[in-house]
């Protein structure tokens, strides 16, 4: 294999698994550790750089973090990652004076922005301190978006939301409530003002529909995104008792959870397929079957039963699922149930919708009726005119629309400057020592064997008497004390110095994790078979050294389970090995990588023991 | 964060042997030797040695003397009995011990200054009479936790950290092993863990003494330009003139080798040793062409490395005292003990 090139940021960044899986790339380690030390304002403004919404994001985030957390592969459970950053968002100080200053003189660059949702105000949050003058047009009557409409008070509070979202708000937004965008042409012919650049940021907003024998014979059949939406807009207080929701996403386990506290008393997930197919979050599903919301699968609906007028239930083909040769699931019918019941709710899924796009303005759709949109610049068929967020491609969730949100700033920034908005800025990083001493390390190196930390709920009666009762109460001090020390501090990497090393063995005989190899070079399959330990994870990369000073053999360090206990630097006679913390520098609208934060090295160098 | 002890989480895919213990079920306390010891890298090749043999860690004795050498027996193998001794007399503990229990394994851990100088005596008469014990010398040519002193294995011209120069002449273990008519010599480096590990074996499973001199570099002491112990000077003087594969109760040889490339050794519990890559003229079945061999080598400053005698058909001490098989700790206390009209008896026919 040939060496690895750690001087590429990306090298050492795929090596912290939680950074590297967010889509915004939060710097999770480093904002952990500074939980850990007390700092919350702190961990919340490193967040605030990345993800924009701690507070938003630590109850609801998709949390792509997790599943990819390194602690997952050694213990079976991730950090709880996205409960400390909720940790770090509830405990902060005030952070008013932190935010970016605005500038009083604006640079002359009018930017629109359609919709209110977590893209566009993303977008503004990126361009409004370099002096841009962002107009948001929301045609509801508070901003948010979905994060506002489509997720229930009972995990999001609206007055945690509100505070994230006046932030933005506050730095001189011109939001515009009540006013719908519906034509494209209007906006792109200054009949709305006149803008240098327009974001697209209205998300999916349109729920998928079941045409079924029966669907337009009751009142009682809703749309699950737009029922949410009614329940949280007080359109609708009441359900009747007897409700199915039909799908297993995350928008269904909302409608079943809302369902229970607003007069359901027996509700049921119908799920067409198998446990192991669900969509829903794991935590998710967790959350409804406590709250006693029953989950039937292999039901497949076939048809609402009407009887005088009234929706008495629905029909279902039992099923069974068998993967053909093709690997698609194919269904064996086994019979047929009908299920009694009073109103159906219908989840299973959302899609974009633009009926105020003219299909002759040069913005191109595809045959599923989606705009063309590049990947890298969030830039559609026609200049100036950008997409994010679930309008951009269909629906993801917050965390995405977020870093779209930053890539569109980006884009536009570059755009209005008459520079190539394909020309995306590097990203940088930085890489400091944490050696204090012969065997010290300025940072928690000791694996904790403490297993994850179980999130306490609201007694399950008083979350269901109301709508608004947040029902996960947080980690308490103990709880986030033991949770800060499951996570492996991966950011501070095993940095390896080839001239170094006079291959003295000392390292890989000291690793816990056998991840340390000394042998001659080979090609990456056959290295692979004959390491300390079995190197299967193919995932996961393998650093390979130049060759030794002494034997021309190779370092070779299997990425996967290392738990960044800095032994092998603490047993290296010769510092070959060193802990270095690494700062992956994002760069941003207007910002070089880095830019944001010059003095970022001294305060990690000197702020934690 | 002050020197944490090696965290006990272990890789999921490590290998078990045939006990179903995984290599960590061997290791012992967290080294508090210098960083980059040649010793901790022999700690390592012991514990693989150990492992790969199937060998109950509680069924083991290990046995030091005094110096970085003798602090090693707490890394390994924290199940096993462990007896730290006196200087340099390590080698009359064991011979006491195998006497009394003819049924565990033994491993005793001595440096050059333990070996070759304090305890010479001792290790002369260990040799002789062949007690079944694998002896492991860590040899790094200094007194390294007096600060760096010469020790007696220390050759000729080799330098000090600070520059002076020693001019005695040294004792070679090897040299010493083969003239005192030890049955199983080696000589490797602690650098050097694929020949090393499947010699500690050969060594366990050899019946009776079985003396491995390994050069461990001192990083601290001896690793500086001018050394002859130092990890570059060995690796470049370094010639294995044999490469011992040992092979378990191997039912039959694989003639995997051409002729003359490898001589193959039963060993006495019907394991097998085989030996490959062996230099040209050298026999190490033959007791005085290894030591004229290897003398030679040692005048022409290489480092020769492998098993370089091994003499299957000697008495070890057991077989040469006529002793009780069975464990004295099993043994009923009649027969331990067997009263004074024994013991008059005994003296009678002595008379």
């Amino acid at each position: 294999m040939k060496p690895t090139d750690v001087s590429d940021p990306q090298y050492y960044h795929k090596v912290v698994d939680c950074q590297w899986g967010c889509p915004a790339h939060t710097n999770v380690p480093q904002y952990i550790r500074l939980i850990a030390q007390g700092k919350y304002t702190e961990a919340y403004m490193l967040n605030r750089d990345s993800n924009v919404f701690p507070g938003i994001l630590g109850r609801t985030c998709d949390r792509p973090c997790e599943p990819a957390c390194r602690r997952t592969r050694l213990d079976g459970e991730p950090v709880a990652i996205c409960r400390l950053k909720r940790v770090a968002s509830d405990l902060r100080g005030d952070i008013e004076d932190l935010l970016p200053r605005i500038p009083t003189q604006k640079n002359g660059r009018r930017v629109a922005c359609v919709g209110s949702g977590p893209a566009s105000l993303t977008v503004a949050n990126d361009l409004l301190p370099l002096g841009y003058e962002v107009t948001i047009f929301e045609k509801q009557d508070r901003p948010g978006g979905l994060m506002w409409s489509n997720i229930p008070q009972f995990r999001l509070p609206p007055a945690v939301l509100k505070e994230e979202i006046d932030y933005i708000l506050d730095m001189g937004v011109d939001l515009r409530l009540n006013t719908p965008v519906s034509s494209m042409q209007a906006l792109l012919d200054g009949e709305m003002g006149d803008w240098d650049a327009i974001f697209v940021g209205s998300g999916a907003p349109r729920g998928k529909n079941l045409e079924i024998e029966g669907r337009y014979d009751s009142e009682r059949i809703h749309i699950g995104i737009d029922w949410l939406e009614s329940v949280a807009f007080g359109h609708i207080d009441r359900i009747e008792d007897r409700v199915l929701v039909i799908g297993v996403g995350n928008t269904a386990m909302d409608c079943c959870r809302t369902a229970m506290r607003i007069g359901g008393t027996d509700v049921k997930v119908m799920a067409r397929k198998s446990r192991e197919h669900f969509k829903a979050s794991p935590w998710e599903l967790e959350d409804a079957e406590e709250e006693k919301v029953e989950v039937l699968e292999n039901h497949s609906p076939t048809r609402f039963v009407i009887e005088d007028g009234e929706l008495v239930g629905m029909d279902f083909e039992l099923v069974d699922w068998h993967e053909g040769e093709d690997g698609r699931l194919r269904k064996e019918v086994k019979g047929n149930r009908i299920i009694p019941c009073d109103t159906v709710i219908l989840a299973i899924g959302q899609e974009t919708a633009f009926p105020w796009i003219e299909r002759d303005i040069g913005i191109e759709f595809n045959e599923w009726d989606e705009p063309l949109v590049d990947k890298a610049t969030f830039q559609c068929t026609r200049e100036g005119v950008f997409f994010g967020g679930d309008a951009a491609w269909g629906p993801e969730n917050i965390i995405w629309a977020v870093e779209h949100g930053h890539q569109a700033a980006i884009s536009i920034h570059q755009y209005c400057q008459d520079l190539p908005i394909g020309d995306r800025p590097p990203y940088g990083m930085n890489l400091v020592s944490r050696k204090m001493g012969l065997h010290e390390w300025s940072y928690s190196n000791d694996y904790d064997e403490a297993q994850r930390q179980k999130m306490r709920h609201v007694q399950l009666e008083q979350r269901l008497q109301e709508l608004t009762v947040e029902v996960e109460e947080g980690f308490d001090l103990q709880q986030t004390l033991n949770e800060v020390e499951r996570c492996l501090n991966c950011d501070v990497q095993t940095h390896f110095t080839t001239n170094l090393c006079i291959e003295c063995d000392a390292c890989v005989d000291i690793c816990p994790l056998n991840c340390l190899t000394i042998a001659p070079n080979g090609d990456e399959e056959e290295l692979r078979g004959r390491l300390s330990a079995p190197a299967v994870n193919l995932a996961q990369d393998l650093y390979v050294s130049e060759n030794l000073p002494q034997t021309a053999r190779v370092m070779v360090k299997d990425e996967d389970l290392c738990i960044h206990c800095g032994l092998c630097a603490e047993r290296c006679p010769t510092a070959a090995w060193d802990m270095r913390q690494y700062d992956l520098e994002i760069p941003y609208a207007g910002l070089e990588a880095g830019a944001r934060h010059p003095d970022r090295v001294g305060v990690l160098a000197g702020s934690d023991r | 964060m002050s020197w944490i002890a090696k965290p006990r989480i272990a890789h999921p895919g490590l290998p078990k042997n045939a006990l179903g213990l995984t290599r960590r079920d061997y290791e012992g306390g967290m080294s508090t030797l210098c960083a980059g010891c040649g010793h901790d890298s022999i700690t390592a090749a012991i514990i693989e040695a150990f492992y790969g043999l199937n060998l109950p860690p509680h069924r083991i004795v290990k046995l030091s003397g005094i110096g970085c050498s003798g602090k090693t027996p707490t890394y390994f193998l924290s199940q096993a009995h462990g007896f730290n001794g006196v200087h340099g007399r390590m080698p009359a503990i064991a011979t006491g011990a195998v006497g009394a229990n003819r049924e565990l394994t033994y491993v005793g851990i001595s440096g050059d200054g333990d070996s070759l100088s304090i305890g010479l005596g001792q290790l002369a008469h260990a040799i002789r009479r062949n007690v079944d014990l694998l002896y492991v010398i860590e040899n790094n040519g200094v007194y390294g936790l007096t600060k760096g002193q010469f020790s007696a294995s220390a050759d000729v011209g080799s330098k000090a950290k600070k520059g002076a120069e020693n001019l005695q002449p040294p004792i070679d273990p090897v040299l010493l092993g083969l003239s005192l008519g030890a049955t199983f010599v080696a000589r490797s480096f602690s650098g050097d863990k694929e020949q090393l590990v499947p010699l500690l074996q050969a060594g366990v499973r050899h019946r009776g003494f079985a003396l491995i001199d390994v050069v461990s570099p001192c990083v601290t002491f001896n690793d500086h330009e001018g050394s002859t112990k130092s990890y570059i000077y060995t690796r470049e003087h370094l010639t294995e003139v044999t490469d011992a594969d040992f092979v378990e109760r191997m039912p039959e040889i694989r003639a995997s080798y051409q002729p003359g490339e490898a001589i193959d050794v039963r060993l006495h519990d019907g394991g097998m040793l085989r030996l490959r890559k062996v230099a040209e003229g050298f026999d190490p079945t033959d007791r005085d062409r290894a030591y004229a061999y290897i003398s030679e080598g040692l005048r022409d400053g290489e480092v020769l490395t492998g098993l370089l005698h091994v003499d299957e058909s000697a008495l070890e001490m057991h077989s040469v005292s006529g002793t009780v098989e069975t464990p004295l700790v099993d043994l009923p206390f009649e027969d331990l003990c067997p009263g004074s009209d024994a013991l008059d008896a005994l003296q009678q026919g002595f008379r």
